[in-house]
């Protein structure tokens, strides 16, 4: 009997297979969106772990302001660092092994009748080598250039594409500004972050050299920190943090006026914008799939009327209400899964070109395919009770005469 | 003698109620036994149909007692009147009211499904009922490619298919021509005759009722008369 009740169902649908195919396109856009969303939102989220995995996970950013990991670098109105906090962390810490102070700003870098606007980073050579930057040609800088604050500077692959195209950079001298500064490195490329964020796209140079001619200042924006392997992350943040209140004659009781951030928190807080995304498209998905709804119901009840004179007949030789009703109810999740079907493969479809485009592993969700196509079930129950009721309570005798 | 295999008691079915009450049916005695061919006549609004519906439990009278084989039915619920009309009753209409797109055998098989059998065995009785009509060639034909005698005799075949007891057919020559009626009449004869088969039929054309042996004349929802046909008289 369910056998009949399901072939009768997919014949009716087939019968109308374009009125059918319009009618399940609300379900098909509402489980896709939440397919695609969740797929490149799972994605970006392994890549957000893979990137924080090898960035070693013992590295420590502190930058002034409370809450700099809300309002990022820069947008904080708490003092800035100076080199001899970098200094003192280094040497005050015994597990830390590199303390790099990082200043930064955005500039137009010129070469020949190439120019390019980049970030410019001062440093010094611990925060290549804390943030794993490979030297691909050339050099890091030498002592020399360092403490003279001399005008040489290493550059990332996205600025040796721009600005040199073919030709060695090695060598060569960049405008920056009011400054002449020549290429002795070009480290290797690390390829686009999670968000799709260029991480080939700067010039660095000393910091001394970025105080003087490019900041006209001292302050330091970050002080970039690789600690020992051997100690623990969590107690690494403390030792900081207390040195750091310090340091900044920052009284008990009174709150800390930076952050020591880590690559964890900086992946939480990723995850956690990626759970409000996913939140959000989950409601637009969730009035697609209303939406969707309804339109099943109303070509329900189309199907119903049109077919007034052929429940007639069923009824009349001996199909029972719950048998009529058990029809066109089965018709309506039929019709709404198929939908659901559709809608995961449009999801995962979209999802794998997303993740393409994001450039992040694409990860779909056994479990959220499965939630889909329950919820597809679920519309077609809700949706098509009320027309196949109505099919059900009709009497023999008028649905036979109905033309 | 044995109970009838039908009887009416008093059956009355009003529609509406109080000034704008109508009396389809008024208070209507009738017996039918097994293996009767009984025509109902009756000008329109006599209660013919009323009357048809009654005795195939698609209506339920609004008074008096209606047993069938026994037992009472006057008061089932709709889905036990299903079951009944399921396993003991096989109707033909007038407009054949056959499933369009839906192939002579799929359509002759349709109360089977109801009925929970195996489709192997659901086919080889359509086929038996369909060779029963003489249609055993257009089994695979939709309706739409059949006339309208070929498509009444597929409506016939659904109706025997189940080995009802009762067969109730309404106006079943209504859209026919007068050859291909004479044609259905005959086979409605032949089954009657040859099988004992108990129909059941209104009609409104006297070259019909004289098919049948029993002819019922209602006037305003009562029987008028009741007697054997003219000509089988």
């Amino acid at each position: 009997m369910l056998r009949e009740t399901l072939r009768l169902a997919i014949q009716a649908i087939f019968r109308n297979a374009f009125r059918s195919f319009l009618t399940v396109l609300g379900i098909v856009i509402g489980v896709g969106a939440v397919i695609a969303m969740i797929t490149v939102g799972q994605g970006s989220a392994r890549q957000v772990t893979e990137d924080v995995e090898k960035l070693g996970s013992n590295v420590l950013m502190v930058l002034p302001g409370k809450d700099a990991m809300q309002g990022g670098p820069g947008g904080s109105v708490d003092p800035p660092f100076s080199l001899r906090d970098a200094r003192l962390v280094a040497e005050e810490l015994p597990f830390v092994e590199i303390a790099a102070p990082v200043a930064f700003s955005r500039g137009r870098v010129v070469f020949g009748n190439e120019n390019w606007l980049t970030d410019i980073v001062g440093t010094d050579n611990g925060y290549i080598t804390a943030a794993k930057w490979e030297v691909a040609r050339g050099r890091l800088f030498e002592e020399g250039d360092l403490r003279g604050g001399k005008p040489v500077c290493v550059i990332g692959e996205t600025v040796r594409d721009r600005l040199f195209g073919p030709s060695d950079p090695i060598g060569e001298t960049l405008r920056i500004k009011s400054l002449s500064c020549q290429v002795v490195g070009l480290l290797a490329s690390k390829g686009a972050s999670t968000f799709g964020a260029d991480q080939d796209d700067f010039v660095i140079m000393p910091i001394r050299t970025f105080h003087r001619r490019i900041a006209g200042n001292t302050d330091v924006s970050m002080i970039y920190i690789s600690a020992a392997d051997a100690m623990p992350l969590a107690r690494a943040r403390e030792d900081v943090t207390l040195l750091m209140r310090e340091i900044r004659r920052i009284g008990p009781g009174e709150e800390d006026d930076f952050t020591v951030a880590d690559m964890e928190q900086f992946a939480t807080m990723l995850s956690g914008i990626t759970n409000v995304l996913t939140g959000l498209l989950s409601a637009v998905a969730a009035v697609s799939l209303l939406v969707g709804g309804i339109g099943i119901m109303n070509i329900m009840l189309v199907s119903v009327t049109e077919r007034t004179r052929e429940i007639g007949i069923r009824l009349a030789i001996g199909a029972t209400g719950r048998q009529v009703l058990a029809q066109f109810l089965v018709e309506a999740i039929v019709l709404s899964l198929i939908g659901g079907i559709l809608g995961i493969l449009f999801g995962l479809g979209m999802g794998l070109a997303g993740a393409r485009w994001l450039n992040v592993p694409f990860a779909p969700e056994a479990r959220i395919v499965l939630i889909a196509f329950g919820f597809s079930a679920l519309v077609g129950v809700v949706f098509g009770y009320f027309p196949a009721r109505r099919a059900a309570r009709m009497d023999p005798i008028e649905a036979l005469r109905h033309d | 003698m044995a109970d009838p295999l039908i009887r009416l008691r008093g059956i009355s079915r009003v529609y509406g109620n109080g000034d704008i009450a109508v009396h389809a049916l008024d208070r209507v005695d009738l017996d039918i036994a097994e293996g009767e061919f009984v025509a109902i006549m009756g000008p329109s609004g006599s209660g013919k149909s009323t009357a048809l519906n009654v005795i195939g439990c698609l209506d339920s009278p609004t008074s008096g007692t209606y047993h069938f084989d026994g037992v009472e039915v006057a008061n089932l619920t709709r889905d036990q009147r299903a079951l009944l009309r399921r396993h003991y009753l096989g109707f033909v209409f007038q407009g054949y009211n056959l499933l369009a797109r839906t192939s002579a055998l799929h359509n002759v098989e349709l109360p089977l499904i109801y009925k929970g059998l195996p489709s192997e065995a659901r086919h080889a009785a359509a086929r038996a009922a369909l060779a029963k009509v003489g249609l055993a060639d257009r089994a695979h034909h939709d309706p739409g490619a059949l006339s309208g005698g070929q498509q009444q005799r597929v409506a016939i075949a659904r109706a025997l298919v189940g080995n009802p007891r009762v067969v109730l057919a309404d106006e079943p020559t209504g859209n026919l021509d007068t050859k291909m009626s004479a044609e259905i009449m005959e086979l409605l004869a032949r089954l009657n005759r040859d099988e004992g088969l108990t129909i059941i039929m209104v009609t409104h054309e006297d070259d019909m009722a004289r098919f049948a042996r029993r002819l019922i004349w209602m006037v305003d929802g009562r029987i008028d008369r009741d007697g054997p046909t003219p000509r089988a008289a």
